[in-house]
């Protein structure tokens, strides 16, 4: 297994959010994590990632075999966890490549693998961001600042897929994003599917699963993973809410 | 109430204390019991200077002495101007330095000392109409020194003046700059950065008075503090009755790393005119928490996550330097000290 979240207990300010969420993930799959505002979704994506805050009190969780919780959020990020955010951070004084640049050679290092060149660096941002549809000058800019919601999403694929991570977590990508940055998006995501990697997709709304097509759907409702099914759950959530798992929960 | 007159005079009554408003956090007068021996005459190499490479006039003032630095009319000039202090003595310096109309000059000055040095030096700078001066002072004193340095800057009409003052402080230290604006369209931008560790100490101190009308400032000093150190800026812009149309802005911002260390910072605007734009901003605060994280979740150990964020934090005054061979410079010395 992928991922293998077992009984996972977390709390935030003393408040416990995630209360006992067991979830798996194989490699090769994209699952999709649905649920109700509150229901404990970004805390997921938080404390898989390492977050400050975000304080585990039991339950387990693996990334092939290693325990993901006792590792540094760069550490996690070496071994190939990424996680898309919601609110992308605006970074003053840092240009996206220097940014991008930096914790490529951070991850490499940590790998023990030789640092990028300049050249090679360059090539790929050049190729990465014309697939993303992304203006390469924006790239000179500060990281994020000023840009727009959807530009912020792009700029996150767009360092997904030149750190090419092997666990990809999304957290509401498709928030902020108009019907064509939704299709960019979801095209840069689709090409990193591969039978070596996993995804977690987190999200309030079925429509971005109409572009990132999942194996698997699970229903995040008071902390607890309480229901899961094939693709046909996100239609069925759509139509009747989250009323029903929320009794349940 | 003056270093330089109790340096001269041998008296210890006459050092600036902080019952002064002005000194108030830089207070010599409870540091100082008994001024050191006066500075020994230096013989020998000064060595390289941070500046060197980048000047065609290079003056060095050592343990004392005075620089005179004249830039006539439509001339151009490079300056390497070094202030150095050797050994555990007192002395005072300084410098006249003079531009012509249309004249232009790049001031690149410096401070060093190996010991426990009190030192002192006075600039006068003076320009003609239509002048232009950038003036870029890296300050790289040694942690027992006492160091205080005073430039008075007269503007003319249509005069370009430019500063940006470095330093990574010392046992204490004055870095003061005191700026007469006639107006008449001159500009002024006034900029500072201290990145301070240990017990280090450092005051940058400006005062600027707008004296008539179509004056501009711009200012914007940033400071990054750790272990026991200690920032102050005391920051003062004064617009004078009549002084119209005069354009002002002051910014001073600091990041503190440790529970220990401290900033104090006195922006001030006094304005008696009535047609003014004038704001300032001030902000102490601690890194970015949110924005470390996300770097760190990119990749990176979280030691070159908050030296990234801190370089681009002081990186922007560091960008506003005209002369690229200086900023270059300066950029290098605050990598050094942020990855220290």
């Amino acid at each position: 297994m992928m991922l293998n979240v077992q009984n996972l207990h977390a709390s935030v300010d003393g408040k416990e959010i995630l209360k006992g969420l067991t979830l798996e993930v194989p490699a090769g799959e994209v699952h999709a994590i649905m649920g109700p505002n509150g229901a404990g979704k970004s805390t997921l994506s938080y404390v898989l990632t390492g977050r400050d805050g975000y304080d585990v009190t039991s339950g387990s969780a693996m990334l092939d075999g290693e325990d993901l919780l006792a590792l540094a959020p760069d550490e996690r990020a070496a071994r190939g966890v990424f996680l898309s955010f919601q609110y992308p951070l605006e970074i003053p004084g840092v240009p996206a490549l220097t940014f991008i640049r930096t914790a490529l050679n951070a991850q490499r290092k940590a790998r023990g693998e030789a640092e990028i060149t300049a050249p090679e660096f360059l090539k790929l941002a050049r190729a990465k961001s014309a697939e993303l549809k992304i203006d390469f000058d924006m790239l000179k800019r500060a990281l994020n600042v000023g840009f727009s919601g959807g530009e912020k999403k792009r700029m996150e694929i767009l360092q997904m897929a030149m750190l090419s991570p092997r666990f990809l977590i999304l957290d509401e990508t498709d928030s902020g994003l108009d019907i064509d940055a939704l299709r960019i998006v979801s095209d840069g995501v689709n090409a990193l599917r591969s039978p070596d990697r996993g995804m977690l997709v987190i999200t309030h709304y079925q429509r971005l699963l109409d572009y990132i097509k999942p194996d698997r759907v699970h229903v995040l409702s008071g902390g607890r993973i309480v229901a899961s099914g094939g693709p046909e759950l996100a239609h069925e959530l759509e139509r009747e809410g989250y009323e029903r798992y929320e009794k349940a929960a | 109430m003056s270093l330089a007159t109790a340096i001269r005079d041998r008296d210890v009554a006459a050092l600036p204390g902080k019952r002064d408003e002005d000194w108030r956090w830089t207070d010599l007068r409870g540091l100082i019991r008994v001024l050191p021996d006066p500075s020994q005459t230096f013989v020998g190499d000064a060595g390289e200077g941070p500046f060197d490479a980048l000047a065609d006039d290079r003056r060095v003032v050592i343990n004392g002495g005075d620089a005179l630095i004249d830039v006539p009319a439509d001339g151009k000039a490079t300056v390497a101007l070094r202030f150095i202090s050797r050994g555990a003595g007192s002395h005072a310096a300084g410098a006249t330095i003079t531009l012509g109309a249309n004249a232009r000059l790049h001031l690149l000055e410096s401070y060093e000392s190996d010991g426990g040095s009190v030192s002192q030096a006075s600039l006068t700078i003076v320009l003609a109409e239509g002048a232009a001066v950038e003036r870029v002072v890296l300050v790289q004193d040694h942690e027992d020194a006492v160091s205080v340095s005073q430039a008075a800057v007269r503007l003319a009409p249509k005069a370009e003046y430019g500063q940006t003052v470095a330093t990574s402080g010392a046992r204490r230290q004055r870095l003061e700059t005191r700026v007469v604006h006639p107006g008449g369209h001159a500009s002024l931008r006034l900029d500072g950065v201290y990145l301070l560790a240990d017990k280090r100490h450092s005051d940058q101190t400006t005062v600027v008075n707008h004296e008539s009308t179509d004056g501009a400032t711009v200012q914007l000093t940033k400071g990054v503090v750790r272990d026991q150190a200690r920032g102050v800026f005391q920051g003062r812009i004064v617009v004078a009755e009549g002084a119209d149309r005069t354009d002002a802005r002051m910014g001073h911002h600091a990041l503190i790393l440790s529970d220990r260390a401290e900033v104090d910072a006195k922006p001030e605007l006094e304005i008696y005119a009535d047609d003014v734009a004038c704001a300032h901003g001030n902000t102490v605060g601690a890194l970015d928490e949110d924005a470390l994280f996300y770097a760190r979740q990119r990749g990176m150990p979280e030691a070159e996550a908050r030296a990234l964020l801190t370089e681009a934090f002081i990186g922007e005054v560091i960008d506003r330097i005209w002369f690229e061979d200086a900023r270059e410079v300066v950029r290098a010395w605050a990598a050094e000290r942020l990855r220290a």
